[in-house]
């Protein structure tokens, strides 16, 4: 692969990947709230 | 009614749910194509813009107006702003979509079986549209049994799901085939990328084309591309979130579903290209000589892929088409699931009566109409009337209704998702989907009418092109208008 393709595809893969796994932390550490 | 409305058994099950149905057959042969005709990695930028500025906005105002009303899109347009006519146009949509998704599903789940001995033989264009669909010239109406078969085991197995109800069904559905879609799917990349001539694939998918940025076609296709494939503004996310608890964190669960459904089409775009670098290798050709998306990528061109692996294909043309139909079955049960609910909420039928009804006549008219010689015809005409306008158009009076014409609403939207949630919607949320979201839509929605006007579609005679366009058109707005002028059967107070 050439040096461009490789460096888009670390960006696209860590952007969406690693959002995808913060975004499940985040949402891990904000149960909800029991209903009455 | 309302204290008596199914719900997911946990966020957790909604969210899978929610991106079963948004991780459907586009993700795997439209987002590549897509992605490679507009920059290849350069298309990153756009599309990532478009998942903030149009995808996420839009996909929270659905889950408001679903939450906050307890409704399918109807009922709850009904209740949030007297346009219940709006709802039944997205009904009417969802309806037309199951009939024609459970076609092209049923194609997938048939080359199951026949990419076992790749039973399509060397000419693999002929093999899909003579001996499979057994197309004929304009409309031909003659009976296909082969089509016939696949459609009755996807409208059982879809019914199947559905008869289950939301906690039983819906969610227990998605909680076997989306673990089992990503597995399959894995897989295949990993085979896909050792292939010989993968990384040409690679290059020509992530080699980004910096001054394809400077054109508006690409962003308008990066902000047409989410829109379809998150599965906003056509009702089914309104409904799913018509069935979650009161007390719900919706913006930390979209976002959750928003970055899985692209981190999925990333994967399938990374796939599809190494499959397709290998086709190149194998042919003697360029990559860009051999990429297609959509039935051509899948029918065709995968095919011709997997018989050049020899018998060592089998295995990668099952999982294939394995991962088009397990994709496609939580996508569709998705689809279904708005007129399923929209019918309960009106009528007050039961689920049993309104999945017998309503799925089961939709699946009486899926198999008449595409069991013929004309399926791929009808499938072609009415997905593109019936997304580029159907969706477009109830997506964007959806949000241009409340953010034009009727703002205070939007405050009220905002303050019912913030109530739990943790991410808080502000001013920003507010500002693109009163200025960048509807306009968007109504820049694709204005040049596609030009278009279908000035070109029609896809070589189609225009008395066909109007008969079954036109028609699915007529069928949504005679559809909207007559069902909106139903008498509720719920009393009100229970609504």
């Amino acid at each position: 692969m050439n040096t461009e393709a490789i460096i888009m595809m670390i960006i696209s893969t860590v952007l969406l990947w690693g959002g995808l796994i913060l975004a499940m932390i985040h949402l891990s550490k904000h149960p909800d709230e029991p209903e009455d | 009614m309302s204290g008596n409305r199914e719900n997911w058994s946990a966020r957790s099950g909604f969210i899978i749910a929610a991106i079963g149905s948004a991780v459907g057959l586009g993700n795997i042969w439209r987002f590549p194509y897509v992605a490679y005709e507009n920059g290849g990695g350069a298309f990153l930028v756009p599309y990532l813009v478009a998942i903030f500025a149009a995808g996420l906005p839009l996909l929270y105002l659905d889950y408001a107006v679903g939450h906050k009303f307890r409704k399918a899109p109807p009922l709850a347009y009904k209740k949030l702003m007297n346009s219940e006519s709006l709802g039944w146009w997205q009904v009417m949509v969802t309806l037309v979509i199951g009939i024609y998704y459970a076609s092209v599903l049923s194609w997938a789940g048939s080359y199951m079986y026949y990419a076992i001995g790749q039973k399509w033989g060397a000419d693999t264009q002929a093999f899909f549209f003579n001996s499979y669909l057994q197309n004929g010239e304009g409309l031909a109406l003659g009976f296909v049994p082969t089509l016939f078969f696949g459609l009755v085991i996807v409208w059982a197995v879809v019914m199947f799901i559905l008869y289950g109800g939301v906690r039983r069904g819906v969610e227990l559905a998605n909680k076997i085939f989306m673990p089992l879609l990503v597995v399959l799917f894995t897989i295949l990349v990993i085979q896909a990328i050792r292939l010989p001539g993968a990384t040409a694939g690679l290059n020509a998918f992530f080699t980004p084309n910096w001054e394809a940025m400077g054109n508006y076609k690409v962003w308008l296709a990066a902000f047409g591309h989410i829109f379809f494939s998150l599965s906003v503004g056509f009702g089914i996310m309104l409904t799913y979130a018509s069935y979650l608890k009161r007390k719900t964190n919706m913006t930390g669960s979209g976002a959750v579903v928003a970055l899985a459904n692209s981190s999925f089409e990333i994967l399938a775009g990374i796939g599809v290209f190494a499959a397709l670098g290998f086709m190149a290798f194998s042919s003697g050709s360029t990559v860009e000589e051999v990429v297609s998306g959509g039935i051509g990528l899948a029918f065709i061109a995968f095919p011709k892929i997997i018989s050049s692996m020899g018998a060592g294909g089998d295995l990668f043309g099952f999982l294939f088409f394995a991962s088009l139909t397990v994709a496609g079955i939580t996508s569709m049960v998705s689809i279904l699931e708005v007129p399923i609910s929209a019918f309960q909420d009106k009528l007050g039928w039961s689920r049993k009566k309104s999945v017998s009804i309503i799925a089961g006549g939709s699946a009486i008219v899926s198999t008449l109409i595409f069991s013929t010689h004309s399926a791929i015809t009808f499938v072609d005409i009415i997905d593109y009337f019936a997304n580029n306008i159907g969706i477009v158009g109830g997506g964007l009076l959806s949000i241009i209704l409340v953010s034009w014409f009727r703002r205070p609403l939007l405050s009220q939207l905002q303050a019912h998702i913030n109530q739990y949630a943790s991410i808080k919607l502000g001013v920003g949320w507010n500002f693109l989907l009163t200025v960048v979201t509807p306009l968007s839509l109504l820049v694709a929605l204005g040049l596609t009418i030009k278009s279908i006007v000035a070109e029609g579609y896809g070589g189609y005679p225009a008395e066909i092109l109007w008969l079954v366009g036109g028609g699915t058109l007529a069928l949504f707005i005679v559809g909207a208008i007559v069902l909106s002028c139903l008498k509720d059967k719920v009393p009100e107070e229970e609504n």
